[in-house]
């Protein structure tokens, strides 16, 4: 394998894994800051409690997205020195507002949050609260800002070269900006909803019933209902977006290789880039056309119009953007379909005693993850779409790569590869050992008071 | 509208990134160090290490963030240059910062008997993170060549810097600790001092033998006049250092704090040093801060962000530092 792939599988995997974990972090904190509030406004201990339960989340999930965002930030320097060298005006400020505006905010109020509780008035706890959540959610806009702009580039002019912005507005606001932005911090929402319903919920089967579990399963399934019809709204806004912007990329998740009228929508389908069509097409008639153009006569573009004079293929791998898009919306769908009986069956009093509500909590277990699988998979789709430019009709991923020795690529890659996977093992049984904790009642304060004795320690009231 | 402002945006950045390296070597520096120190304690102590650098960790790493964002965005042609040529080592500090980032949290909350896998993990990061930094520091003076003579100049300079963070570390202990803890601390000073001294020796003969220009700028009158009080201030800063070790711990704990602020002088004289020794250069030797400046039109709209940020950034920083003032108790995990 050629340092390009292994690059390219490189940066592939540490992107994966970074994205797990702000997917986390970016809900999650505006949901801490709701239970802050309202165990201010009410004064009930259920609500610190679950506070408390999903700090311990947050941190964690907090120090690996930090990890392993590092580690993205040092690979652009080490792996793909062109990306910077071409385009550095422009994601040079955008990454740079990122640490200004957001990770010193994130970083610095974190240690108020977790260790602050006891030490600080419950105003300033609240306030380092919501900076922590506000944090998150601008390091994501930023980074999602240079993400679209990669897309769907704009406000910029090449000389020799090299990108330069004569618009900071047009690059902020950049065509596919605002979709890509809802339909990020809708996953985030989605990801938070499932796993805070998911470890509520084997909670409850393994017979805790806190007050604390309650207010936690209710906030994840209502957040869950609430917000998948939302993302299916926003989803569908996006890809229309994509459609005007990026039509390769939607060629590539439709399989669609001929530009035609009354496309069908494909369910199933292998497709072939020898014979360029799809083995084993099961699909429904002109329901791509009225998908993406809301007419069953609309033309939709095909891959065998992104085909240079030579042959070489200009449009991505179609079977990964393909597959990658229907686990997304396949994903989206059973969310759809479970919160909707969770959120009838936890509001509705008793409900979960019986075996239907056993059933409806084994399925929420069983979803506790799905964020996480909906948003590799949508991630997926958007980045392997774009290829194979790096820079949607600017710069190629091939020109941006280091000339790196292969063998030094592939020596790296199989270490951060086995970091990773014993990382997430970890991660994942820590939070089900949280878990089986808190129903054991033996979880203590989250915030021990790490200073002085003498002080006051750690009070459930201020 | 820039463009008269060419010449002095490339060093404004400059001085920015430098000011952030050395925040992020004083700042990072101790937390590592404390790791560094974790086999030369025992269970008991190691809580309460930890409880001494958990509030400030994340932010201090942060620090790092900002220089290297900086490089990359100031200088993006020296950022590819300086980290494709330092691939390796970057590679095991990243794998080093992964290790100990996630044995801060994990080790609070895993079951009892994976905490000691945690807090090996813990140590063997925070080194791995030194050791490679030292590393890098080495083949970037020794102008990012690798020969068998730069590597073992590197190798030399990984242990003492990491000798440096463990020393550093050690200070701050002094602050935050008391009793027995308090004692070992001071012994771990008085120990890793030395490593500085190595260091810096080692560091003050190789770069002016390795550069002609170095030697130049260092040894010719007049400015080596000018440049006298800095090799002054750092004898009489490590002298200082030996001193107040000496007589630490003192019985009413007055003077705790002396050793940190020395050594955090200390390091900014050190790293003033260097600075003038490389000026111009980004890359030694071959690419010039000017030669690698972005465009003047992205380099002012970062400044202008900079200018209203980073005091707010200190601002809250001085806060955090203030909130966790005092002695670190028993940290309890649950």
């Amino acid at each position: 394998m050629d340092t390009l792939l292994l690059s390219r599988i490189q940066f592939g995997a540490n992107i994966s894994f970074h994205i797990l974990f702000p997917t986390i972090t970016i809900a999650l904190g505006w949901v801490l800051l709701f239970f802050r509030l309202r165990y201010s406004a009410t004064g009930d201990a259920k609500w610190i409690g679950a506070y408390r339960f999903w700090v311990k989340v947050f941190a964690l999930s907090f120090a690996l997205g930090v990890v392993s965002g590092i580690t993205m930030s040092f690979q652009f320097g080490t792996n793909w020195p062109g990306f910077m060298e071409r385009v550095g005006n422009i994601a040079g400020p955008l990454l740079a507002y990122e640490v200004l505006t957001a990770f010193f905010l994130e970083a610095v109020f974190l240690g108020i949050m977790l260790f602050g509780f006891s030490k600080v008035p419950a105003w300033l706890h609240t306030l380092a609260t919501f900076l922590v959540a506000f944090g998150t959610t601008m390091s994501a806009f930023w980074i999602l800002v240079l993400n679209s702009w990669m897309h769907t580039p704009a406000g910029f002019e090449m000389r020799d070269g090299v990108a330069f912005a004569t618009d900071w507005w047009a690059i902020i606001f950049n065509p596919s900006m605002p979709y890509r932005l809802v339909h990020m911090l809708l996953a985030s929402g989605l990801t938070v909803a499932f796993l805070m319903a998911g470890l509520s919920a084997w909670r409850w089967l393994k017979g805790e019933r806190t007050g604390e579990l309650r207010v936690a399963l209710r906030t994840g399934v209502t957040l869950a209902a609430v917000l998948i019809p939302l993302q299916i709204l926003a989803g569908d806004m996006h890809g229309l977006n994509t459609l005007q912007h990026q039509p390769a990329k939607v060629a590539a998740m439709e399989a669609n290789w001929e530009t035609r009228p009354n496309v069908p929508l494909v369910l199933f389908a292998l497709p072939n880039s020898e014979t360029r069509s799809n083995d084993y097409e099961i699909s429904i008639p002109n329901g791509a056309s009225i998908i993406l153009k809301h007419d069953p006569d609309g033309v939709v573009p095909g891959l065998n119009d992104f085909v240079a004079e030579d042959g070489t293929p200009l449009h991505p791998p179609v079977s990964p953007v393909f597959w990658s898009f229907r686990i997304m919306v396949g994903t989206g769908m059973a969310m759809l379909a479970v919160s909707f009986a969770a959120a009838v069956l936890v509001w509705r009093r008793g409900q979960l005693e019986t075996a239907a509500g056993t059933w409806g909590l084994r399925a929420l277990v069983l979803m506790t993850f799905s964020g996480w699988v909906a948003t590799l998979a949508g991630w997926y789709t958007t980045e392997i779409g774009r290829q194979p430019w790096l820079v949607q009709g600017v710069l190629t991923t091939a020109d941006a790569v280091a000339a790196v020795p292969a063998p030094m690529v592939l020596s790296t890659l199989v270490v951060y590869l086995a970091i990773y996977a014993a990382l997430i093992a970890a991660y994942v049984s820590v939070l089900f050992y949280l878990a089986g904790k808190a129903v054991k009642g033996s979880l203590g304060p989250v915030a021990p008071a790490p200073l002085a004795p003498g002080r006051p320690a750690l009070q459930p009231a201020e | 509208m820039f463009a008269e402002h060419a010449f002095a945006l490339p060093l404004i950045f400059a001085a920015l990134m430098g000011l952030s390296i050395l925040a992020y070597v004083v700042l990072d520096g101790f937390d590592l160090g404390v790791g560094i120190l974790f086999p030369f304690a025992d269970n008991g102590e190691r809580d309460r290490m930890v409880a001494a650098i958990g509030p400030f960790w994340d932010a201090n790493e942060t620090w790092l963030v900002l220089a290297i964002g900086l490089l990359l965005v100031a200088f993006p042609a020296a950022h590819g240059m300086i980290l494709t040529a330092l691939y390796l080592p970057v590679a095991v500090m990243l794998v080093g910062l992964i290790l100990r980032g996630v044995a801060f949290e994990f080790r609070a909350k895993v079951a009892p008997p994976q905490k000691a896998m945690w807090n090996a993990a813990f140590f063997a990061g925070s080194l791995m993170t030194a050791l490679s930094q030292g590393f890098m520091l080495g083949l970037y003076i020794m102008g990012l060549v690798w020969t068998p003579f730069t590597v073992g100049f590197a190798l030399l300079t990984a242990v003492c810097l990491a000798a440096g963070y463990a020393f550093i570390g050690a200070t701050w202990l002094i602050i935050k600790a008391d009793g027995a803890l308090q004692k070992k601390a001071v012994r771990w000073a008085r120990r890793g001092l030395y490593g500085v001294l190595a260091g810096l020796g080692a560091v003050s003969l190789a770069s002016p033998l390795v550069s002609p220009r170095i030697f130049d700028k260092w040894f010719t009158v007049p400015d080596v006049l000018f440049l006298a009080p800095l090799p002054l201030l750092a004898v009489a800063l490590v002298a200082m250092i030996y001193v107040s070790l000496r007589h630490l711990p003192d019985s009413r704990d007055r003077f705790a704090f002396v050793p940190f602020v020395a050594a955090t002088v200390l390091f900014a004289v050190c790293f003033a040093g260097l600075a003038f020794s490389f000026y111009p250069y980004v890359v030694p030797e071959k690419l010039t801060i000017y030669a690698a400046a972005s465009a003047p039109e992205s380099l002012a709209i970062i400044l202008v962000g900079t200018i209203f940020v980073l005091p707010v950034i200190i601002g809250y920083t001085v806060l955090s530092y203030f909130i966790f003032r005092g002695k670190a108790g028993e940290l309890r995990y649950d």
